[in-house]
Parts: structure tokens; sequence; C-alpha cells
């Protein structure tokens, strides 16, 4: 049986009867209707106690109606979709919504843990502070299971989020954030000129205060007032609406970050909806009107359910009609929190006391009170709720120091009210103290932001509309848009007295500051006490307004009891600026469509798909997927593999996808010249259809990448990079280009997309590539010797260019051909080689072939290694200045002394020799002094029968033959290696050049 | 942030990346203190509070490197040039009698 909405008051609020919505908490049944939010759909159902608290588990219950939240913190759905630590005020009611209560063992009415209030002592301020001067053993064995299992909030999803996020973009001429009264104004001003306008609120209805505290204007009710504001707003092509969408961010350059919340408010989105969206927004001008926060006073047991801002009460009895209790006492100390009895009576709660800390109430209010038959107490404080999970009644301390008790179910409390600057404050703006409001208001502000109403410190209406029509006009005219009237309606004058109340002397229990964080006011007596005293170290040592509420509610009263201790004034003891996010973002939107294999792009070659079917291993290679082996039927391991990719290159003919090198056109009448000053060694003198390896350096001397250049023209070079530094080289030689030499005439075009390109290598390479390239091109040995390149046409007319390169040390050759026949030269050139016994070989064959012939890779080029380290100092030119020559003969670069590459193997030809292992004399002790050097690549070579190896070592060409120890320190493993010549596999080179 | 481009125009700075410091030139490699220059050039940069001349690439956009006027402590861009222009004008001046 579904419990009865007892608390629903008839004829109040904007909640739609007709649509009842069915939902549980913590598995009981309830209904609420359409328009409400959880908290209010509890509430009706007389549900005040939602929650246990995070250090004492005290039994919480509702005290806001908004993003501010301490306390009803939920969990949401079920299974993969769980949300812990959901505020119930801005949860939106949706037809079969599940939520639980958190941090409560074993029951919310009953629970065991909230002996943590008889331990208090352990877990006051400084607690962590003070653990971690205590021996280790005793937190890790004590101390921090027991906080883990006592202290925490809800629980996370233990599966993978099943729901999409988006991102997406978004500008304006002028960007309203709030739609209260000075919103509406500021946003229907604007669009009125013109403008483009953005108006986005954190609530799923607009109107802010205007649709929760029962106000007329024009004759309308506050609700009718906003929808015709919105109506005309939504019916301009200039106007985006964004409703349930907060503005967590401001950021440089009038950029907003914000999410959309567009599929929270049903049970499961819809088909490829978005659960949420992340917006970045930029405007060109912005209006703050996100009103102000009512900060509540602090008294004892003042976390009991049943206390509750006064500003929420007037919300749920006018928007959601909901009477929060029976009967109540209004604690405040100013008129606008007095003048809850008004909304009070109109609901049929019974108001048992107003209790003013003045101690003068207006003559209005009071004779109000005494028409109402309300008993009034000035200059007096409420010191303590009474009950136990719920309110039952009052503590009064009335001004002659007498004490009342009042029976009540409901205390509304208010404190004054806080501007909601946050988002003034993220591009570092500091709030400045304003005495007569008792309240931080916006200091300076971004370029381009303006505030408007309460978040300025304007908490009338009349004040709210004015501002808001002010601020929409000059914000349109500072984008050229001047035909906004500035003027708003008028309404009646209003009572906004307030005097500066934080706390109740004389409570005889708890007194919480912070309700998320359990900070106590005694915590703050400590801090000071202690010595912590700045604003700064009175949150780090009691953690007072570092939940995940940013101490909305309690950051000020805290500053302002501290100031009070330490007899200085507010603004002298600190302020309350804040950081992004203003209210808890979900990584998954932060992530959006960026996770699991969409984390970063896969770029594939153009015979991938073929690679594919052919059963190809693939790894990745920056964002590259390469085909690293091509296992057959029947083959063991990757080893075996391996192995017989190597020996077939060696013995017949094997083709190699390579077309991720980077690759870069260099064209100009400067080309030779710039080339010649990007690389070590010269370029300009190479021959036109010759090609070169060559290296360039970083300007600190370091080795950046290797590669060749190809000579095409006169004024037209083709270059390479290595497939990982392609889009680094590219941006260095840009530098170099624009920045060093502007006046050279040289131009780059990156072209690694463009071309597919294999290496053909093998004693049969040429016999297969003969039937590839067309007549009448000459690729024999005398036409075509090593090094040279052509552009030349293939398969019947295919554009196709033939590099003579070689990195496996056999007759090799690349050919190339636009990417869009890169599928096709792959199919022919296996179907072509079958004769000659062609297969496809990957990267690990690459390496190892490379490794067989000394030749440098990645490990070598490690950020670390000089030309002179990698064996290639002879390379550099003498004749020229290039990048990184100067630097390069620093002193410590160029000591003879630096570790050299060489080759190694193991004395046991056995012995299997790892990557990473350093070397060490052999009768040395394996520690950091006896360190000579270190193996940067390994492999086993099938055409040796033993593994090999390259690494760095001290005076390497002087000690061939020398045998040390190879440590490697990870794996525990010990093996003496041999210092032998890098080349391992035909030295002279005989095969290359056949 | 966001940075306007003088060839696409305003976009947001994850389009770009950042180099540092423009007031820092490659210096003359035949100079009898190359030497010294160049460590200067590689290692040695001010830590400026206020209005600073930095180099920036378009590296998702048209690949010019750009000398960006921003100040350190508002991010506030005050101008942006291709840094070939402003290259070339430092030549002028520096060979100019
Ligand atoms: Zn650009």
């Amino acid at each position: 049986m579904t419990q009865s909405q007892s608390f629903r008051v008839a004829g109040l609020g904007l909640v739609d009867r007709a649509q009842p919505l069915d939902f549980t908490f913590d598995g009981v049944p309830y209904t609420g209707f359409a328009g409400d939010t959880l908290a209010s759909a509890l509430l009706a159902n007389g549900v005040h106690l939602v929650g246990r608290s995070f250090k004492y588990h005290r039994p919480r219950g509702i005290l806001t109606a908004g993003s501010e939240e301490p306390n009803a913190l939920v969990e949401l759905r079920s299974g993969a979709r769980r949300e812990p630590n959901t505020r119930a005020t801005v949860t939106e009611l949706y037809s079969g919504l599940d939520a639980k209560s958190q941090n409560r063992f074993p029951s919310l009415s009953l629970d065991l843990l909230s002996i943590n209030g008889l331990l208090s002592p352990v877990f006051s301020a400084g607690f962590y502070y003070k653990t971690f001067m205590w021996p280790a053993s005793f937190w890790e064995k004590l101390y921090e299971p027991m906080i883990r299992r006592a202290a925490g909030l809800g629980r996370a999803a233990d599966a993978p989020d099943p729901d999409i996020y988006d991102k997406a973009n978004a500008f304006c001429d002028v960007l309203v954030i709030g739609s209260g009264p000075a919103g509406l104004m500021a946003a229907l001003t604007a669009a009125r000129s013109g403008a483009k306008v953005i108006l986005v609120d954190e609530n799923f209805a607009f109107g802010g205060r205007l649709i929760s505290d029962w106000r007329t204007i024009e004759g309308k009710s506050g609700s009718e007032w906003v929808n015709s504001v919105v109506t005309e707003l939504a019916s301009l092509p200039n106007v985006r609406l964004m409703p349930r969408t907060t503005v967590f961010g401001a950021y440089d350059t009038g950029t907003f970050g914000a999410v959309e919340r567009v599929a929270d408010h049903v049970a499961v989105p819809g088909p490829g909806q978005p659960r949420q969206t992340l917006w970045h927004i930029v405007a060109k001008q912005s209006i703050v009107a996100q009103g102000s926060m009512e900060r509540p006073i602090v008294f004892g047991n003042n976390d009991r359910p049943g206390v509750m801002l006064a500003s929420a009460v007037r919300s749920y009895i006018n928007r959601f009609g909901v009477a929060p209790g029976r009967t109540a006492v209004v604690f405040s100390n100013n008129d606008e929190a007095a003048n809850t009895i008004d909304d009070l009576v109109r609901a049929g709660v019974t108001v048992a006391a107003l209790v003013d800390t003045r101690p003068m109430l207006p003559p209005a209010i009071k004779a109000k009170a005494r028409k109402h038959g309300i008993r009034v107490f000035e200059g007096a404080a409420v010191t303590d709720a009474v009950g136990g999970q719920r309110v039952s009644g009052a503590r009064i301390a009335a001004a002659y120091g007498s004490i009342n008790n009042i029976v009540c179910d409901l205390i509304a409390v208010s404190g004054g009210f806080n501007p909601n600057l946050q988002v003034t404050t993220h591009l570092g703006g500091r709030p400045q103290w304003q005495e007569s409001l008792a309240a931080f208001v916006p200091g300076t502000l971004p370029k381009g932001m303006s505030v408007a109403g309460a978040a300025n410190g304007s908490f009338s209406l009349a004040a709210c509309l004015r501002e808001g029509a002010r601020a929409g006009a000059n914000a349109a005219a500072a984008g050229g848009f001047n035909n906004g009237s500035a003027s708003a309606p008028a309404v009646e004058d209003e009572l906004t007295e307030v005097s500066a109340f934080w706390h109740v002397d004389g409570a005889k229990h708890k007194a919480f500051v912070d309700q998320q964080n359990d900070v106590t006011a005694a915590d703050v007596r400590l801090a000071e006490r202690e010595g912590f005293r700045s604003v700064e170290h009175l949150k780090r040592y009691t953690t007072l307004g570092m939940a995940t509420d940013q101490g909305k509610t309690s950051n000020v009263n805290g500053l302002a009891m501290m100031a009070e201790l330490t007899k200085k004034s507010i603004p002298a003891t600190g302020t309350t600026a804040a950081r992004p996010p203003y209210v808890p973002v979900s990584l998954g939107v932060l992530a959006g469509e960026h996770r699991g294999k969409h984390f970063k792009p896969t770029r594939l070659t153009p015979s991938h798909d073929w690679a594919k079917e052919q059963g190809a291993v693939f790894i990745e290679a920056g964002l590259w997927l390469r085909a690293q082996y091509f296992p057959k039927p029947g083959e063991a391991d990757w080893l075996t593999t391996v192995n017989r990719e190597v020996k077939t290159v060696r013995s017949a003919v094997g083709v190699c996808d390579v077309s991720t090198l980077g690759k870069i056109e260099v064209h100009g009448t400067d080309a030779r010249k710039f080339l010649d000053r990007v690389y070590i060694n010269m370029m300009s003198t190479l021959g036109v259809g010759k090609c070169r390896y060559g290296m360039m350096l970083r300007e600190d001397g370091i080795a950046m990448d290797d590669g060749t250049a190809a000579r095409f023209a006169d004024d037209r070079y083709f270059i390479t990079t290595t497939t990982v530094n392609a889009i680094k080289v590219l941006q260095h030689l840009e530098l170099c280009r624009q920045w060093h030499w502007p006046d050279l005439d040289v131009q780059l075009f990156p072209v690694s997309d463009q071309w597919a390109q294999y290496s053909v290598a093998g004693p049969r390479a040429r016999d297969l590539l003969a039937k590839i390239v067309d007549k009448p091109f000459d690729i024999s040995n005398t036409a075509f010797p090593y090094m040279a390149c052509a552009e030349i046409t293939a398969l019947g007319g295919i554009k196709a260019r033939i590099y003579r390169l070689s990195f496996s040390g056999e007759l090799a050759f690349e050919i190339a051909v636009p990417a869009r026949h890169g599928d096709l030269l792959m199919r022919k050139l296996m179907s072509e080689g079958k004769e000659f016994g062609a297969i496809p070989y990957g990267t690990e064959a690459l390496g190892v072939m490379r490794i067989e012939k000394g030749h440098v890779g990645g490990s070598e080029l490690n950020g670390t290694t000089t030309a002179a380290d990698l064996g290639l100092g002879k390379m550099a030119s003498t004749k020229k200045d290039f990048v990184g020559r100067v630097l390069a003969q620093r002193p410590g670069l160029a000591d003879p002394d630096r570790p050299r590459l060489i080759g190694f193997r193991p004395v046991d030809r056995t012995a299997r020799l790892r990557g990473g292992a350093h070397f060490i004399g052999k009768d040395d002790q394996p520690i950091a002094k006896n360190d000579q050097g270190y193996m940067t690549s390994v492999t086993y070579s099938p055409m040796l029968g033993h593994w090999v190896g390259l690494g760095f070592l001290a005076r390497a060409e002087a000690r061939i033959g020398e045998i040390l120890s190879a440590v490697d320190p990870v794996r525990g493993e010990t093996t003496l290696v041999e210092v032998v010549s890098s080349a391992f596999y035909d030295p002279e080179g005989a095969r290359l050049r056949v | 942030m966001r940075i306007k481009c003088p060839y696409c125009g305003e976009r947001g700075n994850d389009e770009f990346s950042y180099l540092g410091d423009a007031s820092v030139k490659r210096p003359d490699p035949s100079a009898a203190d190359a030497s010294d220059a160049f460590y200067a050039f590689a290692y040695e940069r001010k830590n400026v509070a206020g209005p600073m001349q930095e180099l920036w690439y378009h590296a998702a956009g048209c690949h010019a490197w750009l000398v960006v006027t921003r100040d350190t402590r508002t991010h506030e861009i005050s101008d942006v040039k291709p840094a070939q222009d402003v290259a070339l004008e430092q030549q002028k001046t520096a060979s100019a009698p």
C-alpha cells in the first residue's frame, strides 16, 4: 500500500497533481507528483530522516531546497547506474525512481555506528594531522580500516556506466546564469535588443525565488510572470533556453563550462540520448544572476531532521505545496525570514513562536505575528533543537535569560543571505565584505562579466528586476545591440533588514558549522586554540568547507566564528573564494565519448583490412595500429613466427607496411639550405634522384629523430620521420622555417596520410618489383643503385615513388603509391610474389633485423643520447651550422667517456638477454657506483642462433671482447655478456648493394 | 582561453600548443660567445608576471607559429601576430643602418 501524501497542502504549489509518480526510498513505496524533487516528495510523505552524517552517523534530514544541500545525499538508481551522493533537493522526481539512504548500518533508523558520536574526541578537528604523527603501524592496522568502515558516504557503481555522455559548444553575445527575477529581466532585455542570448538555470523550472516565494509582479503571481517572460524568450530565434544546466566554472576569455542533465530526470535515457552533455559556452558578455543562498545559524542539535532553512520552508510550501511540518518555530535575524510566518500560516502550519535575535522587530512583522497569535521572542535565540531522529521541540533562551521549551516539529532557521558569487571568483576575483548586508559581495570581476540581483547583494525583488534589466541592456550594448529598453516592472517595496548573527552561546548539544563534513563549533574553537587561525588553516585543520558542497552553507559562519574568537574583523580573517566546479561534476560527462577504445583515435594504414584478413597480430605505435607479426597455422608461439619471417626475408623476399612513417614534402629554392640547417649532415649535396639517411638534433644537442631525405628536383625534397615523432618533427621544422629563418624560400607539406608505403626486402626483392613497376623503368642495380629514388608509375599507370632504402640489411626497396591504392599494391605484391616465396612481415621482424644490423631505434633515440653516443658522430658536418650543433659541443655531451652504442652477446650462448639491464664489471658489486651503462634493445637472432643486444657502454669501442655482468635488478637476473661490434649480421653490408 | 589566430579566427586554446618565451631568439652560431649564448637560449627564461610575448603553434589549425602577447596574471591576450612576420620585421630592424 502506497503511503498517502499527508503533508501535501491543497491549493498550493506548482506540481502537477494530475501526474502522480511512484518511487521508492529504502525500499518503501511512495507517491509524489510531476514537478517534485525527491526531497519535496519525501517531505510530502512526512519523511524527514534521509541519511546519516559523515563522521558521527547522526540522523540527518533536508536542510535546503537547492544545490547547496549538505545533508540529504542519497544513492540513486541501482546496478551499473548507481550514483552516490546525489542531492535529493535537486533530483527531479520520475516514475520508478529508486533511492537509498547512505552511510547507515544496519538501517537508517537504527544505526549502530552512531556510537561514533561517543568517540567524538577521536574524530575532532586535526584528527588526520595528529594521526599522521603517530606510528605508521597504528595507522595501517587500526585507524585506516576503522575510518574506512565508519566514515564514508555513498558507494560508486561497480560496473561500467552504460550511458552515453556528449560534449557540445555554444557561442553567444550574452550568457545569463540563473533565471530568477534578475536573470529573467537580463535575458529579456538583452534578447529584445537582438543579441544572441543563452539563459541557463540549474533547475528544471525557470524562475528561481519567483516560483518559491509568494510574490506579485504587474498583477500576476510570480510563476505567472515567469511563464509570460519564458514564453516570450522561447519565441525569439536569438535565444537558447537551457534548463537543467549548471554552469560549473568560469574560464578565460569568456569561456564557461556547463553540464546539462539531459536525461537525469528519466529512469533510463532514450535510445541514443546522452545522459548528460558537457557544454563549452563562449560568451562575449556574461551576467551572473544566481541569487543568494541562505545561511543557517549555528545552535545545538542544529542538524536534527526538521531543522530547515527558512527559504527552503517557503520553497516547499509555495513551489511544491508541501508543509514541512505541523508546528513550526521560526528562528531568524532578518526580515525576509521572519516573514516566513505568512507562508506557514497559509499552508496551515501552526507557528508556535517567532524567535529573532534582533532586540526590536519591525512593527509590521510584530503586528502580523500578533494577528496570527504567534508568540514573539525578540533578542532571543534557539539554543538547541530537542528530539532524536526528528525535531520535537525548541529550547529558546529569551532576551532576559529565561529558558522556554516549545513543542514543534519544524525549526525554520535563517542567519541571513550570502550572495551566490562563486562563479565570479573562479578567475581569481576576491569577494568584498559588506557590513550592512553582513555578507560578502562580488569583488573584481573578469572582463565581460557583470552581476545582478541577489548575487550582487541586492536582495529586494525591485532591485533584482532593476539590476537585471540594466545588466541585460549593458551587456547587449557592449556587443553593439542598443535597442534594449532597461525598464523593469515596478513592484512594492519590502523589508530586507538583517543584523549579523552567527552562532548561539549556551547550546547544550553539539552545534554544527559544516554539516556535510561534521565540523562543530567546538572544532572551530579547538583550531583557534591550536593556532590554526587563518581561514586557509581553519579549513585544512577542521575540513570545514572541504566537502562536496564546498561549504556553501558553512564557510561564512566558520569564518565569522573565527573572527570573533580572534577578535578580528571578518575581512581581516579571510574570504570565501571558490574553485570550479560549482557543484560536483561526474567524471562520465567530463570524459564524454572519450572512453574505452574511443579514448584516442586509432589510425589504420590503407592495407589494414588486408593485414586483418591474413590474421595479423597488431600493435599500437603512437595512434597507429601496425601489424606486429603474421602467425601461420601450426606456429607454436610468436617467436616461431618472427623467426620464420626473418629467415624468409633474408633468404627470399618479404613485404612490410611502412606507411606510418612521417612524411613531409620540402619545397622551395631554399629547401637545400633549410635541410642543411636541420640535419646534422649535408643534404644540399644530395643529387637529384638520390636518398640519404639523416639525423636531427634538438637545440640542446640531444638526438631528436632520424629518417631519410630523397631529392626529386633541385627545389623538391621528400623527407621521412619515425612513426611516433611525425607530428613533433613537423612542429619543430615549422618553428625553424617560420621563426628562426623566416627569409628562406621553403614550404613544408605534411603528406603522411597521402602515401601508402611498403618495404620490399630480400634477395628476390628486385625480381618481385620488376613485375610491379611499369616499363620502361629499369630497376637493375646499375640503373637504380643503392640509395637511388625515382618517381615512376606502377601496376599499369598508378603514380608511384620508389626508393632503394634498406633497414633490414638486405637488398631492399620502398615503394609508395597514393593511399587509395595501398590495398591494391599490397595484394599485388603478395600475388606476384608467390613464385619467389614472398611473405608479409611485421614490426617485430623489422625490429629483429635492425638489431641484427646494429641500427638505432626508439630505444636508442631515447631523449638522453647524442649523435656521438649513437656512433653517428662522424655524420655531423663541420662545414655548416645546424640545430643542436653548438650545444652538442658542451663538455658534458662531448665527453669521450660517455657511454657509446655497442653490441653484446651472452657468454653462454643459450642465455637470454634483458633490455634495461645495467653493465657492471664482472667482479664488481651490483651497485649504482659501479654502473657502466645499460642495454637498450635485445632480440633473439634467428640468423646467429642466440640472443644479441645493443646498449650504451663507457669507452665502448676500446672494450670489444671484454666480459661484463648485465644486471637486471627488476627480474633479479645477472647474465655474463661479451662486448662485440653492433654489426652482428653481414658486417660488410655485402647483401645490400647487389 | 581563446586565441585569435590571424589566419583561422578565434579558437579554443586546445587547438594550440605552447612553446614559451618569444623574446629569446636563436643566437648567431658563428659569434665568439655562441656557446654561452646558446646555453642561455636553450635554458634561461624569465618568470614574467605581466604581459609576455609567447610562441604558440596552431597545431590543430593552420600550422602557423604565432607570437601571442598574454598577461600571465590574467591570461588576457592583447595581441597575436604570425611569428614569421615578427621574425622578418626583427631581421629588417637588425640589418637597418
Ligand atoms: Zn590558424
